[in-house]
């Protein structure tokens, strides 16, 4: 006799999965890997494979040998964030840097919480922001490696465009002494030749990973463009104050990590909100605190720091930030 | 411009496959087993006895209370047991099990395929034939119709909306009826607004039905003016009763409010042509059209089906069970039954017989939330899915009822679009019953 199956509705289910969506992010990165590559080389290949293995065997090792539950090095999340975090390395890093970041990113960040989906903090960031607080001389070490691709390089320019004006300011200059010294263009940004991180290379290619995620309906614009959208504005609001002491707002987003934290960071599907008007008071607030310490703090750059410190208040914001109801409100008309 | 509602809903395939396949009248069965529980509330009582000799349309089990409907039978013969046997899901139920013999039926049945437009009853009148006819909602809760038509007092209707969305993916038997019958329908809407005292009506159906739109628009246009064929948005679920309001009047139905509450009452298609036949044709409610689909199927069919029809003889009807149907399922695949039992009989709000492949119904394996929120997204009700159910698993009785588990619609959008195939809905369906029961349970203000 022929057995049926019964099971409470619904009967069908949508083809998303987890795996699906880790694998949408992978591949909306894969334009600023490629970038990255193009610029640095061997040493961003080199870093992308040395994040991605190192965090899927520490996730492994973890599961197997000190929690023993079950393998989920399958979906993909362990290599995105070795992904993430290899990106958000300076590209002359030595082997053992993204080594011990990997360690910490899925070791601490991600499996002492209880693995995928539990962590408070995003892995890759706090992978990052550890290693940026205790290797601070390697971490804003900007040399440009040699590349394959593009001959007659010169190594020199070593330094960010955010810790360019940061360190022209301290020596008492102003924006525009600082902008013609050191040649600063809106479409070099764009397509960049600007000291950063391996994954911060190109405005461009990190757009295209964006609109690919929102293509494919992984997230929704409301983070990056709350977070972009409050940089703007702040940053406007310094900029006509006193143009010589605060940059422009479209130098403020094209620089530094606001569009790979942004769209890629920031949107971190565990550590970020649930409802729509939690994730715009997480974007503005990222927003807020990013230029705040790229102002008044020490560092050059801020939002690894505003994103942590955000993840930190996402259960508040699930708490009071509720999801509008259905029938609530009763319009008459 | 479509109309359409404002939070949430999912866009899953349509897979209206059955929709070209005619209405065919199933063949007479030799045995009917007709249920009592054919309707929400308290069973019917059984006027009949074994032995007794029946008719087509003859009342057998009447109405025992304020919401109960009567019930007829839907073959002629000899009662042969009245007696406990298993509905679709198990649960035993009274049934009158009839021995067919021929078709014979009542006499005052008008049979004749002539339309009549012309409403003579009263609108109280009109009530009384539709409780005696014993009419029931066949947009899935099977809720008294009269019970409905009649609003309680102090509250009145401003508007009657018939529900054409069938927004559930594979089913055609209500876009059959809206192209077949058009007119009948659109007198029953009328009955219904004389009954309602109403003065106008508005007709939603979904934007992938454009024959049906056009038809309705044409007959409307014609003789029915006061009722409004509104275009809807193809989403899931527009045909949910509070979705629908909304995106036709702008007005939310309050939390654990009744459309009533704004003014407003929803009939679905089938009622619709159920209301035409029994005040026109003094037909009582002893079939109705169901779609038997499923891709796995060689012929897609629409049958008009008579109450009490085993599920074992509609397979049989459509040359057996298909080798890769898996699952048998009664209604759409987003709120239909999963039928465990094949001699379970269909009732008077069967709508469907659908029959799904592995491939089609398969849940995959449960991986921790991700918490990437589609399914607070996916809610047409402005839930939280992936918290309820959190608090359903730890039984937090107090913080379900804040967050307003006793609104879930059970529509399904949740469990569909969850990556981490979470059963969100499984978990919260059984917090909220208790959550509603202890919400009635307190003494009103």
């Amino acid at each position: 006799m022929k057995k049926l199956l019964v099971s409470p509705a619904p009967h069908l289910h949508g083809k998303e999965s987890t795996r699906g969506l880790m694998r949408d992010v992978i591949i909306a990165l894969s334009p600023s890997l490629l970038v990255s590559i193009y610029f640095f080389g061997f040493s961003a290949i080199k870093l992308a494979l040395l994040g991605i293995i190192s965090c899927v065997v520490v996730e492994y090792v973890i599961q197997k040998y000190i929690i023993k539950s079950t393998k989920t090095i399958n979906d993909y999340s362990a290599a995105l964030t070795g992904l993430l975090l290899a990106l958000n390395l300076p590209p002359n890093s030595p082997w053992w840097l993204i080594l011990i970041g990997s360690i910490v990113a899925i070791g601490v960040a991600k499996m002492t919480f209880g693995g995928l989906g539990q962590n408070l903090f995003n892995p890759a960031l706090v992978g990052r922001v550890f290693l940026l607080v205790s290797f601070p001389v390697i971490m804003t070490d900007w040399t440009i490696p040699v590349s394959w691709f593009r001959e007659g390089i010169d190594a020199s320019s070593g330094a960010t465009a955010l810790s360019i004006v940061k360190e022209g300011l301290a020596k008492g200059l102003n924006m525009d002494q600082i902008f013609q010294t050191n040649n600063f263009s809106y479409m070099e940004m764009l397509f960049s030749k600007i000291g950063g991180s391996v994954g911060e290379v190109s405005a461009l290619a990190l757009i295209a990973g964006f609109v690919y995620l929102l293509v494919r309906r992984v997230i929704k614009p409301h983070i990056p463009l709350s977070i972009i959208g409050s940089v703007i504005i702040i940053t406007g609001i310094f900029w006509l104050v006193d143009p010589q002491q605060y940059a422009d707002p479209i130098f403020s987003v094209l620089t530094g990590g606001i569009l790979i934290g942004s769209i890629f960071m920031a949107t971190d599907y565990v550590t970020s909100p649930m409802s729509t008007s939690g994730m715009i008071l997480y974007g503005v607030g990222i927003g807020f605190l990013t230029i705040m310490i790229r102002y008044f703090g020490s560092y050059p750059e801020g939002i690894s720091f505003a994103i942590l410190i955000m993840n930190a208040c996402v259960p508040l914001i699930n708490k009071f930030m509720l999801p509008k109801r259905f029938g609530k409100e009763v319009k008459n008309g | 411009m479509s109309k359409t509602f404002s939070l949430g809903g999912i866009h899953p395939h349509d897979n209206k496959i059955s929709a070209t396949a005619s209405i065919e009248n199933f063949p007479l069965v030799d045995t009917a087993y007709i249920s009592m529980s054919q309707h929400l509330g308290a069973p019917a009582e059984p006027v009949v006895a074994k032995g007794d000799t029946v008719k087509v349309g003859q009342l057998i089990a009447k109405s025992s209370g304020f919401i109960s409907a009567n019930i007829h039978s839907s073959v002629s013969g000899v009662v042969s047991s009245v007696e406990l046997l298993p509905d679709l899901s198990g649960t035993m139920v009274q049934h009158i099990v009839i021995k067919v013999e021929g078709d014979v039926w009542m006499d005052n049945i008008d049979r004749s395929e002539e339309i009549v437009s012309e409403i003579k009853l009263s609108g109280p009148e009109i009530i009384a034939k539709i409780a005696e006819c014993g009419v029931v909602g066949l947009g899935g809760a099977a809720f008294p119709t009269n019970i409905k038509l009649s609003p309680p007092a102090g509250k009145t209707a401003e508007y009657l909306i018939i529900n054409g969305a069938e927004c559930e993916p594979y089913l055609t038997s209500d876009y059959r009826i809206m192209v077949e019958s058009p007119e009948q329908i659109l007198i029953g809407t009328k009955i219904m607004m004389k009954a309602l005292n109403v003065k106008s009506a508005y007709f939603g159906v979904e934007d992938n039905k454009p024959k049906a739109i056009k038809l309705l628009k044409k007959i409307a246009g014609k003789s029915y003016q006061d009722i409004k064929i509104v275009s809807l948005t193809k989403r899931y679920p527009q045909g949910g009763e509070k979705q629908m309001i909304e995106a036709i009047t702008g007005r939310q139905v309050p939390s654990m409010g009744l459309p009533i509450d704004v003014g407003v009452v929803v009939q679905n298609v089938g009622t619709a042509l159920a209301v035409y036949e029994a005040v026109q044709k003094n037909k009582p409610l002893f079939d109705g059209i169901v779609t038997i689909t499923g891709k796995c199927m060689k012929e897609q069919r629409n049958f008009r089906l008579r109450v009490g029809t085993t599920f074992d003889i509609m397979m049989y009807a459509i040359g057996g069970l298909p080798k890769d149907a898996v699952k048998l399922i009664s209604g759409g695949p987003m709120m239909g039954k999963a039928v465990c039992r094949m001699d379970a009989a269909s009732v008077k709000s069967t709508s469907a017989l659908l029959l799904l492949t592995e491939e089609e119904t398969k849940r995959g394996v449960e991986s921790n939330c991700i918490r990437c929120a589609k399914c607070v997204d996916a809610c047409p009700m402005g839930l939280e899915p992936y918290l309820l159910n959190r608090l359903s698993r730890a039984g937090r009785i107090e913080d379900l009822e804040e967050h307003m588990v006793h609104d879930c619609i059970e529509c399904g959008c949740c469990i569909y679009t969850c990556p981490s195939n979470i059963p969100l809905l499984d978990t919260i369906r059984l917090s909220k019953a208790q959550v509603i029961k202890i919400i009635r349970s307190r003494p009103k203000k």
